[in-house]
């Protein structure tokens, strides 16, 4: 049945009676409806979708006229009251600014409020080109992406460096700036340690044991693991050094590194010797010689926090290397080996140097590939190592290779020990434990079925702000039958002497050094970043943005995508045009 | 003579834009302007297409001008003409026209006639034929052909006296900026330019001592009803200002966009008259009731001119009355629309100041590079046809173009001055 109701005199645009002719037409109970302005053409169309009726005869062109089609009288006196409050309420619903993003950097530019940072995480192949940008805009860059060759590197730090800039990476996966974690990264109390770092996990390691000792750290300053190769000179670490050392807020510098170049080595400790306040390095690989007044070289990545924790307290380094006592488990004679099977490299790299420190005769001249480490019994393994990430995600998203390799060694009667470590805080799986308990309780349960018993060792990496929360993560681990080491350090010693060995901790002389004098003046910029709330624009990976926001501190998305959708074609085509310089006339008189 | 860069050559294409001075002088038939609309030759909108290639809607528009000609006595005896290829169709835009949806143009039908005085070069294009039931979206009853004879017989003349008693004809770009200012953004929303046109005309009609009263009243009454009017003043402008500028030979600004319902057809500055072409897209955007997404023709008409130059969706802030076709938003996401229009527009036209927008002028010059580069296709305005004949129009929404168009013609350009793999 078709019913009419024509609201004499009023005027409505038609797109604003359209949109409400849509809305009307979901009501239930209604079965066509349609709402025009009462002019003869509107009213042929309304005769031509089956909505004409003679009342419609009476609508003047300045009537809102509305049929309704509808089996229910009652759907009517609804409708209307539907049609009272929309034209009354039209304007309301546009305020809302919705949270914008960009896609280019004009855009972001503008959206942006004082942007001082540019997170980077697209494709590696573009990722050199965005990070300039970045600089030409006057930001600092954090690299996520890795993929980025030396030479661009070097180019973009240089560049950086001149500008008074950071560039953070490339492969940069970890970094806090002034309390804002950044990609993966732990939520980190704030405190008077600031840290320089060339690895991911290392950091993670450091950071996350100075908070469980209740201390804290503002900036843990992540370089890049090539930042002091020869090339680059390590450009971004003496920077960052140098602007630790001028925030008064910080009592403590700790600079982590693999082993660097000798003469870059040379370099970052001539600069530390000029500095007055209390400094930690730890080039993880390497064995300290000796001691300084007031630089003290650590040798595992527990001992720089623990260093770092003490001087910060005002109290005299002092560590004591610590395992798990009493672990109670009853190994035979044929079980010997150790395997490590871990998601943070740079955790992998310190349970290889201690293993090869304990077990020196056992390591081969060569190293194998796919292993950091393998002698004879051991193994440790690296499953974020690209051999072990293709087309995968990444061990700390993905549990799936660790079930695998738990599985496989578990069912080997040499196998004494398992190690696994669990990397928690953001971008990292919401409950690994979880995931890893239900495999290491049947590894164990397997093993005492084949009258066997076995150690598996694992270890948190994570505070109890992180969102997976430390404790809850060490009580699934614990429930499964793991046991629990407090640290790398700690996890792997106590592998090593539950197969007999030890490290050994080096007792040294403090040695005096000469140096020459350097400027430890920093850019006013740099000071900036690590000096206040971060103004954050992040290219790439959306989950950044969410994980900046949620940390209190502003961010634009950028949703950057690559040129010409990627077609390598037109990007060259692009290319040629862009940079086309000659006379536009010669193709013309070719042909 | 040529440029030394593509930028370079850009920059002469969108100053012959700026530069361009339209003028509307005269409404006259189109075969005293267009030589080649002989006996059985019809213009098309869009890029060349085969008869049986073309939408219900075209094909209809194509019977009704067959009757309005008098090529036959009936529909049976107009569909034998086309379907034993008896019509020579050519594309509005070799002749230097353009028509909005189908584009159906034949020889008798008036034409407005616009001059770009800066170059000399002329366009012409069909008048609006008001809503409802028209030609263009594929009606052939016997009101459209009779009113197509009153425009034939009428309005063309009546117009005609009109212009011609103003000297040099009317300033266009003075309307559009008017018409601007009050909220038109000349594709969707040109009443604004419609009653400044009136304006102008109706105290000259009126005072036209040599047309009858009744028939005065009549085209008053004609152009006061017909919000559209000047939809195909501005659409002709465009066409002026277009071919003027692609005299430049040279760059990649796009000269001309337009669909015939099969194919969307670009070209840019430096590929000269070929066009670019990929299948066309379908509108999005609101119905009348009764009808959906499923009744709607294809993309259609030349009209997509207005964008070429600036205006129409792309200046959708311009026209805050009209913004709630783009999605179900409003003013804000005009503003985003047209915003994200600047990444693919070279510069701002300072003719066409747009008061919504801060006074930044229109859009200017949309470079294919930044199309490919970006992904951004330029945001059309349109009318939405019913996919059969006859219907009409059955809604209003944007469409966008196929971005293979502009990969194409750069692609192109590129190996033109010597781009090899």
């Amino acid at each position: 049945m078709l019913y009419t109701i024509i609201k004499e005199n009023t005027y409505q645009d038609s797109i604003v009676l359209m949109l409400l002719s849509n809305k009307l037409s979901a009501m239930d109970g209604v079965n066509k409806v349609s709402i025009m302005m009462g002019t003869p053409a509107n009213k042929d169309i309304f005769k031509s979708s089956g909505l004409g009726t003679d009342e419609l005869e009476n609508a003047n062109p300045n009537d809102i006229v509305v049929v309704v089609d509808t089996d229910q009288e009652d759907k009517v006196s609804e409708v209307e009251a539907e049609i009272e409050a929309e034209l009354k309420g039209n304007s309301a619903a546009q305020d809302e600014s919705k949270a914008q993003e960009a896609h280019n950097w004009k855009k972001a530019m503008e959206l942006a409020n004082n942007p001082n940072l540019a997170l980077i995480s697209i494709p590696g192949q573009y990722a050199a080109m965005e990070a300039e940008n970045a600089l030409n805009e006057g930001l600092h860059a954090f690299i996520f992406s890795d993929n980025v060759s030396k030479e661009d590197e070097v180019k973009l730090k240089q560049k950086a460096h001149e500008k008074g800039l950071l560039v953070m990476g490339p492969d940069c996966g970890t970094g806090i700036i002034h309390g804002l974690p950044l990609a993966f990264t732990n939520i980190v109390k704030e405190g008077d340690i600031g840290v320089v770092g060339a690895s991911g996990t290392g950091i993670q390691e450091v950071t996350t044991i100075i908070d469980r000792y209740g201390k804290g750290v503002t900036n843990a300053i992540g370089t890049g693991g090539r930042d002091l190769s020869t090339e680059v000179g390590a450009i971004t670490v003496l920077d960052s050094i140098k602007a630790l050392n001028q925030d008064p807020k910080v009592n403590v510098i700790t600079v982590i590194s693999k082993p660097p170049a000798e003469e870059v080595q040379q370099k970052v400790l001539n600069v530390l010797r000029n500095i007055e306040k209390p400094v930690v390095t730890l080039f993880l690989g390497d064995k300290p010689a000796y001691q300084e007044e007031n630089i003290y070289h650590a040798y595992t990545l527990e001992e720089a926090a623990v260093v770092s924790v003490q001087l910060s307290n005002g109290e005299k380094p002092n560590f004591e290397p610590k395992i798990v006592e009493n672990v109670n488990v009853a190994l035979k004679d044929s079980q010997v080996g150790i395997k490590g099977y871990y998601s943070g490299g740079t955790l992998a790299s310190e349970a290889a140097m201690l293993l090869k420190d304990a077990f020196k005769d056992e390591v081969p001249a060569e190293k194998k590939e796919a292993y950091i480490l393998k002698t004879k019994h051991h193994e440790i393994i690296d499953l974020g190592d690209d051999i072990y990430t293709q087309g995968k995600p990444h061990p700390m998203i993905d549990p799936e290779k660790r079930i695998e390799m738990l599985e496989t060694s578990g069912n080997d009667p040499e196998t004494a020990v398992i190690m696994i470590d669990n990397v928690i805080g953001y971008g990292s799986h919401d409950d690994m434990a979880n995931e890893l308990a239900p495999t290491i309780k049947r590894v164990l349960e397997k093993a005492h079925q084949d009258g066997r018993e076995l150690a598996v060792l694992a270890t948190v990496v994570g505070t109890e702000q992180d969102p997976q929360g430390y404790d809850k993560q060490i009580a699934t681990l614990k429930e499964s039958g793991a046991i629990i080491c407090e640290t790398n350090d700690q996890m792997v010693r106590t592998a090593i002497s539950l197969v007999g060995g030890k490290v050994e901790q080096p007792v040294l002389d403090v040695q005096n050094f000469e140096h020459t004098k350097e400027d430890l003046s920093v850019d006013e910029k740099i000071m900036s970043l690590i000096n206040s709330n971060p103004s954050v624009i992040n290219i790439g990976l959306k989950s950044f943005t969410e994980a900046v926001k949620e940390s209190g501190s502003e961010c634009v998305q950028f949703n950057w995508r690559p040129m010409a959708g990627g077609d390598e074609k037109l990007m060259k085509v692009l290319q040629f045009l862009n940079y086309y310089e000659g006379d536009t006339s010669n193709g013309l008189q070719n042909n | 003579m040529g440029y030394k860069t593509i930028n370079e050559a850009n920059e002469a294409v969108i100053q012959k834009i700026v530069a361009a001075a339209p003028f509307l002088t005269d409404v006259v038939p189109a075969k005293s302007v267009i030589p080649e609309l002989e006996e059985h030759v019809l213009l098309h909108a869009g890029p060349p297409i085969k008869y049986e290639n073309m939408t219900d809607p075209m094909q209809g528009s194509c019977v009704g001008a067959i009757l309005f000609e008098g090529w036959a006595e009936d529909e049976a005896g107009a569909r034998e003409l086309l379907e034993n290829d008896k019509i020579t169709f050519i594309p509005c835009h070799h002749v230097n026209a353009v028509g909005p949806m189908g584009g159906i143009t034949s020889p008798n039908m008036p034409v407005l006639v616009v001059v770009n005085k800066e170059t000399g070069n002329e366009a012409y294009c069909q008048m609006n034929e008001g809503i409802g039931a028209v030609l263009r979206f594929g009606a052939y009853n016997e009101q459209v052909i009779n009113r197509l004879h009153w425009m034939k017989d009428v309005l063309g003349p009546v117009l005609s006296k009109a212009l011609k008693t103003i000297e040099g004809g009317l300033n266009v770009n003075v309307l559009i900026a008017k018409a601007i200012a009050m909220g038109d953004e000349f594709h969707q929303r040109n009443i604004a330019a419609s009653l400044a046109f009136l304006k102008e005309v109706a105290p000259i009609i009126s005072a036209l001592d040599d047309v009858e009263k009744e028939q005065r009243t009549e085209v008053i009454q004609f152009l006061a009803d017909t919000d559209q009017f000047f939809l195909n003043i501005a659409m002709a402008t465009g066409k002026a200002m277009m071919d003027a500028a692609a005299t430049i030979e040279h760059g990649t600004v796009v000269t001309a966009m337009c669909r015939n319902g099969e194919n969307f057809g670009i070209r840019i500055a430096g590929m000269g008259d070929e066009w670019f072409t990929a299948p066309v897209n379908t509108p999005q955007g609101l119905y009348f009731t009764g009808y959906s997404a499923e009744d709607a023709n294809t993309d259609i008409g030349d009209s997509a001119i207005t964008e070429t130059i600036g205006v129409g969706g792309v200046a959708m802030i311009a026209a805050p009355a009209v913004t709630r076709f783009v999605g179900s938003g409003g003013f804000n996401d005009a503003l985003e629309t047209s915003n994200q229009m600047t990444e693919i527009f070279i510069g701002e036209n300072p003719n066409f100041a747009i008061p919504t927008w801060d006074f930044k002028g229109a859009c200017l010059g949309i470079d294919a590079r930044k199309v490919v580069e970006t992904g951004i296709t330029p945001v059309i305005n349109t009318g939405i046809a019913h996919k059969v004949a006859g219907f009409g129009q059955i809604g209003a929404g944007t469409v966008n173009p196929p971005i293979e168009c502009f990969e194409k013609a750069i692609t192109a350009y590129a190996e033109k001055l010597g781009f090899t793999e």
